[in-house]
């Protein structure tokens, strides 16, 4: 003899595991589905910014000054200087491909700069650059131009420097690595978490709970002296396994391909040197979140007759969801207010924000585990009382 | 001397029509009285039989019966539970076969049998020798490991008589049970039925078939627009005519027409 709700709970998972299309389209296919679509796209963003390593740009001149000429001899610019006498000419030959950029000086331009004070208040003797924004090569071009002549001014009016022994190791920004890290994950991950797991949900929770009015086999069970609380709970407790599972596949499936979809550019590392207390508070907020993700969807999907109609009833939820995971993109870190860790799913994107920089309190993390718990209590409990009424189970 | 195992008091029950099942049932009443203070009585090792048109209530009956509706008012004692404050210990007294309840069709019979056995907390040792019993009186040994898919109708029906009675219950509530069946799944029904009456069970049995009720009904109670017109033994009943004939002269009194 077993209790109902067990029994119930190796139904659910018997159901789920039994269904080899459901097993691989729910947690094998999303995470694996992830990986390839994450790698594709950075290869592809990589391919479509980044231009050959050996690349020197065509840089057209116009009335090319004697200064960047001797520098040009000199080998100092990497770049080929093409002589250009009409400027028109020159940026029919940019549009043309036949030049990368096209640079106009004015004429007598070394002159000018040296004659040029800026406390004169007039204006500064002008450069023109002419590219092209859409083709890579000559957008690269135009930076390294850009920055050159950038360079060039400064070292024309050099007064004092800003950082200028980074060459001898001296570390200027003061955040560590992972800290770079965490304020990354702690931005991006928070949604794609919940949407994880809500997808997970969604994926299972609409076919047990309205599937199983839909094709009357509910019924069959309510007849049974099981406790409809067993019954509700049973449910939850297995649909949020299934749920975590799914969602553990997407987050690998992201965690993994990160590498593939921002290459290493030395802007974003993404360290996870976190410690084992770090994961457990991981665990737990997951968990509870997906024990109120799975709460609220079976909800939704009891008020629905159909699983159609159930996926129409969700749908919403999933996209308020989203959007309160995006807050964590905007903020600044968790935030210390405690009311604010009593905001169902709010209070989860604060916390996993929280734990990736480090900032997060145990009070408050275990005040929105334990509101979270109440919340899906009172979700089971509604559960249960819908389970009992004939107009939400028998209604056609 | 004979014990009354099911007494149904003055039950009661209504529904709120939608407008649009107002305009379906071209009736301007906003409530359809389904079942209107339904008495009667059962005894144990007896089959009584509710008879009546369909929508004269023998479904809402029976499934306030199964606790599965409450009733608006009334009560009705099953093998001593109340249904309206005992519901679990009824739930555990009464096997429920109706042709609106499935089966998940992704499960084989041997694990239906035992989910449900866990279900009304049959003890390891009695559910083997019972799965045993009544898969070799059904035949179900042979498909015992094919999907409930799989199966044909036959099969299916067979499957959900012995996961309705898994739990040797005291008093088996049939709705319509040879609905839709073909003629031998039907004898199939009807053999175990009377099985169960021989076992000392008792079986309440909603039909529409008269000649259902003649052959295996002890009793019959005649339901008509929710409410019990004639109740007692088949010679009480008909008083000389057929069934058929009575319940068309009861139907006719009512003031229906054919």
């Amino acid at each position: 003899m077993k209790s109902g709700l067990w029994t119930i709970f190796r139904k659910e998972l018997a159901r789920f595991f039994g269904d080899k299309r459901m097993v691989v389209g729910t947690i094998l296919l999303p995470g694996l589905l992830i990986f390839v679509m994450y790698t594709f796209m950075g290869s592809a963003l990589t391919n479509q910014f980044t231009v050959d390593e050996d690349f020197i740009p065509k840089v057209g001149v116009v009335d090319l000054p004697d200064s960047l000429n001797q520098l040009a001899e000199g080998g100092a610019l990497p770049l080929e200087l093409v002589p250009v006498t009409d400027a028109e000419q020159g940026k029919a030959q940019v549009t043309g491909e036949e030049l990368d950029v096209l640079a106009v000086f004015p004429d007598g331009f070394d002159q000018a700069v040296a004659a040029y004070t800026p406390a004169s208040g007039e204006r500064a003797p002008a450069v023109a650059l002419y590219y092209c924004s859409a083709r890579t090569e000559s957008q690269t071009a135009y930076s390294m131009v850009a920055q050159l002549l950038d360079g060039y001014e400064s070292t024309l009016a050099n007064k004092f420097d800003v950082n200028s022994d980074q060459d001898g190791g001296e570390m200027y920004d003061l955040s560590n690595e992972d800290e770079a890290g965490a304020s990354f994950l702690s931005s991006l991950l928070p949604m794609l978490l919940l949407i994880f797991l809500f997808s997970g949900s969604m994926a299972v929770a609409p076919e047990s709970i309205a599937g199983e009015k839909e094709r009357g086999t509910i019924a069959t069970m309510l007849i049974t002296p099981v406790k409809r609380s067993h019954l509700a709970l049973g449910k939850i407790l297995a649909l949020s396994l299934i749920a975590l599972l799914s969602g553990l596949s997407s987050t690998l499936g992201t965690l993994l391909s990160i590498p593939n979809l921002i290459p290493d550019t030395g802007e974003v590392s993404i360290s996870l040197s976190y410690t084992p207390a770090h994961y457990a508070a991981l665990a737990v907020v997951v968990l509870v979140t997906v024990l109120l993700i799975v709460a609220c969807v079976s909800l939704l999907s009891a008020f629905a007759k159909t699983v159609k109609e159930a996926q129409t009833y969700v749908t919403p939820l999933m996209m308020v969801v989203m959007v309160v995971g995006m807050t964590a993109m905007f903020g600044d870190g968790a935030s210390t207010q405690v009311w604010v860790y009593l905001i169902p799913f709010y209070n989860s994107v604060q916390c996993i924000s929280g734990i990736f920089t480090g900032q997060l309190q145990p009070h408050l993390l275990a005040l929105a585990a334990a509101s979270n718990l109440c919340y899906t209590a009172l979700g089971v409990w509604v559960l249960t009382r819908m389970f009992h009424s004939e107009r939400v189970m028998f209604q056609r | 001397m004979s014990e009354t195992i099911l007494e149904v008091q003055d039950l009661c029950k209504h529904f709120r029509l939608s407008a649009r099942q107002q305009k379906l049932t071209h009736s301007p009443d906003r409530v359809k009285k389904a079942v209107d203070h339904l008495s009667f009585t059962a005894q144990r090792g007896e089959m009584f039989g509710l008879l009546g048109p369909n929508g004269a209530g023998k479904t809402t009956t029976l499934r306030m019966l199964a606790t599965l509706l409450e009733p608006d008012s009334g009560d009705a004692i099953v093998a001593g539970a109340s249904i309206r404050t005992q519901p679990e210990q009824v739930r555990s007294r009464i096997g429920f076969l109706t042709s609106e309840l499935k089966l998940e069709e992704c499960f084989t019979p041997n694990f239906l049998f035992d989910f449900f056995a866990d279900l009304h907390q049959v003890p390891d040792q009695i559910r083997a020798r019972r799965k045993e019993e009544l898969f070799t009186r059904f035949d179900i040994h042979k498909f015992a490991e094919v999907k409930v898919a799989n199966l044909s109708t036959g099969m299916k029906q067979k499957l959900s008589l012995v996961i309705s009675i898994v739990h040797d219950p005291e008093i088996v509530i049939f709705d319509e049970p040879t609905n839709g069946l073909d003629v031998i799944t039907a004898r199939v029904v009807t053999n175990f039925l009377k099985d169960l009456r021989a076992q000392g069970k008792t079986v309440i049995l909603s039909t529409h078939i008269f000649s259902l009720v003649e052959s295996l009904c002890d009793r019959v109670g005649i339901l008509i627009d929710g409410a019990m017109v004639r109740c007692g033994t088949l010679e009480d009943v008909c008083q000389g005519r057929t069934l058929e004939d009575t319940f068309f002269a009861l139907y006719e009194e009512r003031g229906n027409t054919l």
